[in-house]
């Protein structure tokens, strides 16, 4: 009877929020973004494994918010995994399904498969239907030999003997796509993985600062943070950047209390 | 509406951008004693080939194929849930799933989630009780039992051609020889399709996997021998390089 067309329904959710930022979206408001990690990472088999890299640029909009990240993962000992998007994902889901393999390992008593890996990690992804921006390239070593995987924040996975992925993968792609071949040795594979992110870094805007590598092979991990350092610092002061005890002379001293002891003249403060 | 345009003003439109689909063509076709199905291998985002040379036929059990179109992410989820209840449907009953069945599982999850899904898939295989078998269950999760079955964005330039020349009765090589020409037809035309041929064959006698590279397909209207590198011939010394 009263008011019969504004009353709202009883239970369910409330999309009252979502129409008011659709409306002020629509009159010119810029939401604010998340902290996406422009970037290049690949991944390549060679041999007798797989060699993964990343950039460790992550920028947030125009602005270079750490030059020196980490973006390849732990997922296993035996398994390792290079993210890309927003960074906050990208960490979380690696961290959630590392665990869930240590778990698995527990209650198994063998070592992670790289599907294993692969399947939590496009499961999840599904269900969040696109919202989780974590573009990952996925490899490792098991029982069953070297593989590598990419797998797209909506939840589709590959299978390839080279992959890259980020803002960066069309460059990446193009050295590899001239270079790569079959049966490369693991020096070979290093360098080609540190030449793809090097294109990435210098042809890409949302790239740049130092090649990370990893190496896995049968029984074998090895992470070369910082393998190659081609932006080293141009300047670098000569007196040094730390300053003895005193080297600012102290002026003056004032110390105000901030809180006031308050006291309680007599009878009850609670009662009314 | 994919992921990227949610991101706000940061993430300017990037030819990698969008969800992961396969612009695609497919074909599933019956002879006499089996069925042939086909795929090209493109796999795109936005205007970036993701992979060239992607797998779009999945197995869900011995004798029994999928052809995938639409999105990746989504045809995927499907066939990994078909191959799973198929798996357990073949314990149960203790011989292998019919094609019925195993098209049935398809259709039904493509049916009951159709909202959420973007998926057009070609079931093909062979049992015991009705050899082989072609089911086509497109986009809104209907199924239709077919002689032959095209799908895919390439598809829309193989109606024609499929009506003209699939013959009842063709020999297992007839068959083979007519779904790489049918899909490297629609390469050549459907810029969303691409790559290599990939065939799946499924008789009594079993499954046999084959592929054509893209440089040895056959040469359709106004198509050039592949060569190598303009840059090459130019290194090589061949001062006509670019007179063509």
């Amino acid at each position: 009877m009263a008011g019969s067309t504004e009353l709202p329904t009883k239970g369910g959710f409330s999309f009252d929020l979502c129409r008011r930022n659709a409306m002020l979206e629509k009159n010119g408001l810029k939401m604010p973004g998340f902290r996406k990690t422009g970037t290049t990472i690949v991944g390549l088999v060679f041999a007798d494994g797989v060699v993964l890299g990343a950039d460790t640029r992550a920028t947030e909009g125009p602005i270079v918010a750490d030059k020196n990240c980490e973006k390849i993962h732990f997922m296993a000992p035996n398994i390792y995994c290079c993210g890309a998007g927003t960074a906050a994902d990208t960490e979380a889901v690696t961290d959630m399904v590392s665990s869930q393999l240590q778990l698995h390992r527990y209650a198994t008593s063998r070592e992670s498969r790289v599907v294993t890996a692969l399947t939590l990690l496009k499961t999840h992804l599904f269900n969040y239907q696109g919202h989780v921006s974590a573009a990952l390239v996925l490899g490792g070593v098991d029982v069953t030999g070297p593989h590598l995987h990419t797998v797209y924040p909506h939840g589709s996975t590959d299978t390839l003997p080279f992959a890259t992925m980020g803002s960066g993968s069309l460059a990446a792609m193009s050295v590899f796509e001239s270079k790569y071949r079959e049966g490369l040795t693991r020096e070979e594979g290093i360098a080609l993985v540190a030449e793809a992110i090097r294109a990435g870094i210098f042809n890409d805007l949302g790239s740049g600062s130092n090649v990370d590598v990893c190496v896995i092979t049968k029984g074998n991990t090895e992470y070369l943070r910082n393998h190659e350092l081609p932006n080293p610092r141009t300047f670098v002061s000569s007196k040094g950047y730390s300053f003895n005890k005193g080297h600012t002379e102290v002026l003056s001293t004032k110390i105000t209390q901030l809180k006031l002891k308050p006291e309680v003249a007599d009878g009850d403060a609670m009662e009314e | 509406m994919d992921a990227a345009s949610l991101m706000g003003p940061s993430s300017a439109d990037a030819p990698t951008d969008g969800e992961h689909r396969m612009g695609t063509t497919i074909v599933g076709v019956c002879y006499d004693g089996g069925v042939v199905l086909a795929a090209d291998s493109r796999t795109s985002t936005g205007m970036y080939v993701a992979n060239r040379a992607s797998d779009k036929i999945s197995q869900l059990t011995d004798n029994v194929y999928v052809c995938r179109s639409g999105s990746a992410a989504d045809t995927q989820i499907i066939s990994d849930y078909v191959r799973y209840f198929l798996h357990q449907h073949t314990i149960q009953l203790g011989q292998p799933a019919t094609v019925k069945v195993a098209s049935n599982l398809v259709r039904l999850l493509a049916y009951q989630n159709k909202s959420m899904l973007q998926a057009g898939m070609i079931v093909g295989g062979w049992d015991k009780y009705e050899g082989g078998q072609i089911y086509s269950v497109p986009l809104g999760g209907t199924i239709l039992r077919q002689p032959f079955a095209i799908g895919g964005s390439g598809s829309s330039y193989l109606y024609g051609l499929m009506d003209h020349e699939w013959k009842e009765g063709m020999t297992q090589e007839e068959a083979e020889k007519f779904v790489v020409k049918v899909v490297s037809l629609a390469i050549a035309r459907d810029g969303a399709s691409g790559g290599v041929v990939r065939t799946v064959t499924i008789n009594e006698a079993g499954v046999k996997r084959s592929f054509h590279p893209g440089d040895k397909l056959p040469l359709w209207h106004e198509e050039m021998e592949p060569q190598n590198s303009l840059l090459d011939i130019l290194a090589a010394g061949s001062s006509d390089a670019m007179v063509q």
